[in-house]
């Protein structure tokens, strides 16, 4: 209330008024500052020094402090401040270390008052005593802060502050007696005036100089600091401990920062180089400025707030030689323009995106089309509690969360650890591997490897062993039979009792009309089968006889453009026609439901499908006395291969790859195959299987990839006796003239297994040692090392 | 004899492991043994000329091999390398070759190797330093072995010049050691140049640039100019200068690469300074650093006869007949005398701000006539001169022709405030480390003057700096330029000139002759103290030309 009524006064005189303007100078400005009227302003740099008068629509010269006609160099300012009780009164800080003051009240044209000449170099700074009207201070280039009182000819003290240049002064608004300085070496000191010898505080703010400091106007113990290492900082020095309690980062060093009158959180800064623009912070929102002015041309030398109660005018000068007037209405907003989105990932997988609620909306709509399974577990509109932005940065937040159990990847470190790579037939490996896979649940994969078997090794083995089991049907008609075992044992779900029977029944003759329907559908559907004179009952392999004959007799018909999954799309409905006509309704129902069951349990259900039915394929294949050879597949394989690579299961990919060995190699190119080895072998070590993934690399063809375990293979070896290294190879510890490899336990020379401490590096046979450690913890050589044997 | 298992790798030794160096040793050792014996063999067996040329060109590179020998076993930071390349010399002259021998005095022709700190005898610090100047450049040069007086100084030096040639930054590798064989040969220091076309060549650079300027990109070649300018008059740089370098359509330089070769052609510009102000010696390894001839009675080496320095013996008669040892204890107690004055009187007389400002102009144009008086036109040496073009362009004092160049007032634009700002936004972190290395430059002290111990001597650092400054137009306001002409003798003011504006034609006679009673690790300190106010000097006009091509 009390402050209200304060603005009032302040105020009531006249409104301030104006608009956003500029006028030009005739040289660059090094600082400005306002009289207390607000109607005035002083602008000053090396070769100029003049006031102005700020008027409705523009600025008008009053008053040249420039006169005579000789440059000194006591002109040529690096800081002017107008006195903010006494409103004819300003001082200068000098390039050549001279403080200057100047009393307009002076009768005659030169109204300079007093010099005082007492700091050797640069005065950076100068600043009057916000209440007392006699007190002067100033910070200089040599180290030192004097603090004059103007009645005086001299300074009433000296303050060292034992370090580098002093880059700003600043008395505190609030409290009487202190003020804060700020060093070239990045520190910030507090003092008191009445304590010359020693400091209050100190405290390092910044990277690097600290170029300038502002005293919170209403807040008491609020420091606002800016520093060549591009941050603005707020400190609290009320505590015990100077708390840093905001920091900005800006893009380019900070030169000038000054509080918003009547904006508690606000600020205004310029920077010294490269950026030319005046930005208005909220420090609780340190990434976009709120505002920012973009009027000069050149570094922003000076800013200051025309009225300490009035928030929007900002006067501001620069090395551009202009002086402008900014109006906070007609401020850009960088707000406006920036997108507020966000994404971030969790530790565990989960997923936070954040954006514009009117994307958010059409991302909503889009749902459907993403096949996203996944539906954010909260959805939230967030309020911003800043509420001079609550318009501008209301943004929605959504959570995607990772399934349970979807991150764990034991099933990863089984299979890699179960898995057999080589060192048996092609055949036994898959079969191995498939196994593996199906006790994994992972029936995709299971039925994978099942296939590779059938593709690359059934021609030559399978339709003998056959040949006796059924007689009669011919040669071929025991291998569907026992390809639908496989299948049953594949996948349980897909109705493989049914196909069982139906196989069983071969040898009986209801299903012959079964399948003799089967015939008449495919006769139907395609043309191309009526040439060809096949006996009813060889159609036992049922429908897919139809998928089948297209690729056999027609193999540019069979759609290479087509992905592979089209295929099963086909067989479903098909299939369906045919056992809507079987005798055994029972059967019927089984099979009608099993695919949608195995669909909805199996993780990768789309697929199972498309494994089934290439099965059939290959079977059929092999019942045409082969001929296609397995070459023909290795497009598809590839395919198959890259499809899992694309789904991240590399492991996969480079399984297949290392067990079939030449067999793909080279219709997948080099680079690909190493970047899924790199893939896998990095995964691999991320979990610790260093054995497997040595397998992997030994097993790799690749040549990047195999190099990788020639890497540092040198054993260091220090002798046992004299504990330096063993550079020469051999034996004899070329030092000592001695057999390094003795053992301890029966000193003979060892050769072959040798186990020795580390610590120590003592050893000897494994199983002298192993013997040894059971009685004893120390070491058999008798050196007193308490060895461990793990 | 396959060339493959001759290639000799040194980078072994560089390892901190010891076991490393070792076996890296024994290689090299097996294949100097080869070399040997298959010289000896074609010795006795061949006596055809295109035999005999073969075996001259086996018998240069093992020469060259047995002079880098010879430097490791003078310059190795390990003692294990050290001794063992020794052993392996021996052992080859015991098998009748002529092995090599350092020539001249240590790494520097201007101090007495006795002064200069024997690799081996160094404490915990410097040997840490050694070694990671070792491990980075595979060498011990004779600069680091000249600047271990002021190991704090040497430290910071060498991270920003390992930075600068072999961290991350915007130029490719070759480029960098290019810019740097640009730079020193623009003051034909031949041993600059040498041990870059080295390091040049192994980064991989192609041997043709090394041919000339021309043969070298035309991105290169665009930076001549700025090459030329920076390193004799940087006050004329201009921000068309930048332009011509930024848009020049496919060669043209991006801001960052810019600010880096910037960076790299002041940097070298100054270290040409320093080796000639320390009068540093070719390397041992390089031309001119050693001689297989056996020791004689000449007492010349090759590179003080093409330096125009005589013996040491001459100088030592000149410099001994000419003052006497009281004559030169008065200068330094004087010079003491002066600044007590100064600092006293500062506040009693107040000059006034005309005859402050005249100072300035009287020191600026009387550094115009500072100038050596043996002012004979060295011809550089051949192999330097390729690398730049336009010889005669040098130092000229800038109001000397009547063309005005305005004063650059440090107030307006100085390191700390605009060009650290700029360099760190273009180059990062390498506007950290140059402003590192210059305060530790500028405030370096042990406050020692000659024989006299706590003496501030930071009056006299200023002088030296500003004095730089000013012989470059560049005006500190509150500096007053008077105290330079009472600080500096003529006879010092000459040697700083010598070396900061045309250091090819720095003598020993005029390192004797300043300060002569001071310590050779103070005239290295103000040998540092020039190298890098010089190198400010530069980079402030090339980066206010920057800041004024980017308003």
């Amino acid at each position: 209330m009390e402050k209200m009524s304060r603005v009032t006064t302040a105020l009531s005189g006249s409104a301030l008024t104006g608009r956003t303007m500029h006028c030009h100078l005739d040289a660059p400005a090094n600082a400005i500052s306002v009289c207390r009227d607000a109607a005035q302003v002083v602008v000053a740099g090396r070769s100029i020094f003049k006031i102005y008068a700020i008027e409705e629509e523009r600025f008008v010269e009053k008053l040249n402090l420039r006169v005579g006609r000789k440059p000194s160099l006591n002109l040529s300012c690096a800081d002017v401040v107008w006195h903010q009780m006494d409103e004819s009164l300003l001082a200068t800080a000098a390039t050549n270390g001279v403080v200057v003051t100047w009393n307009l009240g002076r009768p005659s044209r030169n109204k300079q008052d007093q010099l005082f000449t007492e700091h050797k170099r640069t005065v950076n700074k100068v600043c009057f005593h916000p209440t007392e009207a006699h007190v002067l201070l100033s910070g200089s280039q040599d180290g030192f802060m004097k603090c004059f009182d103007l009645r005086r000819k001299d300074s009433v003290s000296t303050f060292s502050g034992q370090s580098e240049s002093v880059r700003d002064v600043q008395f505190s608004i609030r409290d009487y007696f202190t003020f804060a300085s700020t060093f070239e070496n990045g520190n910030v000191q507090l003092w008191d005036i009445r304590r010359p010898d020693r400091c209050e505080r100190m405290f390092t703010a910044h990277n690097g100089p600290v170029f300038c400091c502002d005293w919170h106007p209403e807040d008491r113990g609020w420091l606002a600091t800016g520093g060549r290492d591009k941050m603005v900082k707020v400190w609290d020095m009320t505590t015990h401990r100077a708390k840093e309690v905001h920091c900005v980062q800006t893009i380019a060093s900070v030169a000038r920062v000054k509080w918003r009158p009547e904006c508690r959180h606000h600020l205004a800064t310029c920077s010294m180089m490269v950026d030319h623009n005046i930005y208005v912070w909220d420090v609780r929102r340190p990434f976009v400025p709120a505002a920012m002015f973009e009027e000069h041309r050149d570094v922003t030398t000076g800013i200051a707030w025309r009225h300490p109660h009035d928030p929007s005018f900002l006067l501001s000068g620069s090395k551009d030689s202009t002086l402008c007037q900014h109006l906070f209405r007609d401020a850009s907003q960088p707000v406006e323009r920036a997108n507020p989105e966000g994404l971030c990932y969790g530790l565990f997988g989960d997923l936070a995106f954040a954006a514009k609620e009117s994307l958010v909306a059409v991302e909503s709509g889009r749902k459907p089309y993403t096949g996203d399974r996944r539906h954010p577990i909260f959805f939230k509109k967030k309020v911003d509690p800043a509420a001079p932005f609550a318009g501008l940065a209301s943004s929605a937040l959504s959570v995607f969360e990772m399934e349970p159990g979807s991150g764990s990847m034991s099933w990863f470190v089984d299979t890699a650890e179960r898995y057999a790579l080589a060192g048996r037939p092609l055949a036994e490996l898959c079969d191995h591997n498939a196994k593996v896979a199906r006790e994994l649940g992972r029936n995709q994969v299971a039925q994978t490897w099942t296939m590779l078997r059938i593709i690359y090794c059934s021609p030559g083995l399978v339709p003998g062993t056959n040949l006796s089991h059924s007689v009669g049907k011919g040669s071929s008609c025991g291998l569907p039979l026992m390809n639908s075992f496989n299948l049953k044992d594949v996948a349980p779900g897909l109705g493989s009792e049914t196909r069982l029977d139906r196989s069983k029944g071969d040898t009986r003759s209801d299903t012959v009309l079964l399948d003799s329907s089967a015939t008449l559908i495919t006769n139907e559907d395609n043309e191309e089968t009526e040439g060809s004179d096949v006996p009813a009952d060889y159609l036992l392999c049922d429908v897919e006889g139809e998928d089948d004959e297209l690729y056999l007799l027609d193999p540019e018909h069979t759609h290479s453009e087509e992905p592979e999954y089209v295929l099963p799309q086909e067989a479903f409905p098909l299939r369906h026609e045919i056992v809507d006509t079987p005798p055994g309704p029972e059967h019927l129902q089984d099979k009608a439901d099993s695919p949608h069951v195995s669909g909805s349990e199996a993780d990768a259900a789309s697929l199972v499908p498309v494994d089934s039915s290439f099965s059939l394929i290959s079977v059929s294949h092999a019942l045409y006395d082969s001929r296609l050879p397995p070459d023909f597949f290795s497009a598809l394989v590839c395919d198959m291969l890259r499809f899992y690579a694309e789904q991240g299961d590399v492991q996969m990919a480079v399984s297949v790859l290392v067990v079939l060995g030449e067999r793909v190699r080279k219709d997948i190119d080099e680079q690909t195959q190493e970047h899924w080895y790199t893939s896998y072998i990095d995964l691999l070590q991320r979990f610790c299987l260093w054995n497997v993934s040595n397998q992997v690399v030994k097993l790799s063809t690749s040549r990047a990839i195999s190099c990788l375990n020639q890497a540092s293979t040198t054993l260091h070896v220090n002798c046992s006796h004299c504990k330096r290294p063993m550079s020469s190879r051999g034996w004899v510890c070329d030092r000592c003239h001695r057999c390094a490899s003795m053992c301890a336990v029966c000193h003979h020379v060892v050769k072959g297994l040798f186990v020795w401490c580390q610590g120590c590096s003592h050893g000897g046979h494994l199983q002298h040692i192993m013997k040894w450690l059971e009685g004893s913890s120390h070491c058999p050589a008798g050196c007193g090392h308490l060895c461990e044997y793990s | 004899m396959a060339e493959g298992e001759n290639e000799v790798r040194w980078d072994g030794l560089c390892s901190r492991d010891s076991t490393t160096r070792e076996t890296a040793l024994e290689n090299i050792r097996q294949i100097i043994v080869r070399k040997t014996e298959y010289l000896r063999l074609v010795k006795e067996t061949s006596y055809g000329p295109s035999e005999v040329l073969s075996n001259a060109v086996s018998l240069d590179g093992l020469n060259k091999l047995l002079a880098h020998l010879l430097m490791l076993s003078k310059r190795c930071p390990f003692k294990d390398v050290r001794e063992k390349s020794e052993f392996i010399l021996k052992s080859v002259q015991e098998l009748g070759i002529r092995i090599p021998r350092p020539l001249g005095h240590g790494p520097s022709r201007f101090i007495p190797e006795k002064e200069i700190l024997q690799v081996g005898s160094e404490d915990a610090q410097m040997h840490t330093l050694f070694a990671d100047s070792f491990a980075a450049l595979g060498r011990l040069d004779n600069i680091t072995l000249v600047m271990v007086f002021h190991p704090q100084y040497l430290e910071s030096f060498l991270k920003t010049q390992h930075y600068l040639l072999q961290m991350d930054g915007p130029l490719p590798l070759h480029y960098r050691h290019y810019i740097g064989i640009m730079a020193a040969a623009r003051h034909q220091c031949s041993y600059l140049v040498n041990l870059h076309v080295n390091d040049f060549l192994h980064v991989g650079g192609d041997p043709k640039w090394l041919n000339g300027l021309e043969n070298a990109p035309q991105k290169l070649q665009n930076l001549g100019e700025l090459n030329k300018v920076l390193a004799h008059r940087p006050w004329l740089i201009t921000k068309e200068h930048i332009e011509g370098l930024l848009k020049a359509e496919e060669h043209s330089w991006s801001l960052a690469e810019l600010v880096h070769a910037v960076v790299l052609l002041t940097h070298y510009h100054s270290l040409a300074s320093f080796t000639f102000g320390c009068g540093i010696s070719p390397e041992i390894h390089c031309d001119g650093g050693h001689t297989f001839r056996p020791p004689s009675v000449s007492n010349y080496c090759i590179c003080d006869i093409t330096n125009g320095n005589h013996s040491v013996d001459e100088m030592q008669v000149n410099s001994a007949g000419n003052v006497s040892v009281s004559d030169s204890f008065f200068e330094v107690e004087a010079l003491m005398e002066k600044m007590k004055q100064l600092q006293e009187c500062r506040d009693e007389e107040e000059a006034s701000q005309e005859e402050m400002a005249s100072r300035f102009e009287i020191e600026k144009r009387e550094s115009m006539f500072v100038f050596s008086s043996d002012d004979d036109e060295v011809t550089p040496a051949r192999d330097v001169s390729r690398h730049f073009e336009d010889t005669s362009y040098g130092y000229k004092d800038f109001s000397r022709h009547g063309m005005h160049v305005p004063t650059f007032r440090v107030q307006d634009y100085c390191w700390e405030d605009h060009g650290y700002s700029l360099v760190n936004r273009l180059y990062p972190d390498v506007g950290q480390l140059i402003d590192e290395k210059f305060h530790i430059a500028y405030n370096l002290t042990y406050n020692t003057m000659a024989m006299h111990k706590d003496v501030d001597t930071s009056m006299l650092r200023r002088a030296i700096w500003n004095y730089i400054h000013c012989m470059f137009g560049i005006r500190y306001d509150d500096y007053d330029y008077g105290e330079i002409n009472q600080l500096l003798d003529r006879s010092f003011k000459v040697y700083i000139k010598t070396v900061v504006c045309t250091p090819e034609k720095v003598t020993k006679r005029m390192y004797d002759s300043f300060w002569r009673q001071f310590k050779h690790s103070e005239k290295v300190h103000v040998n540092l103290l020039l190298i890098e106010a010089r190198m400010q000097a530069e980079l402030l006009y090339a980066l206010r030309a920057i800041t004024r091509y980017m308003t």
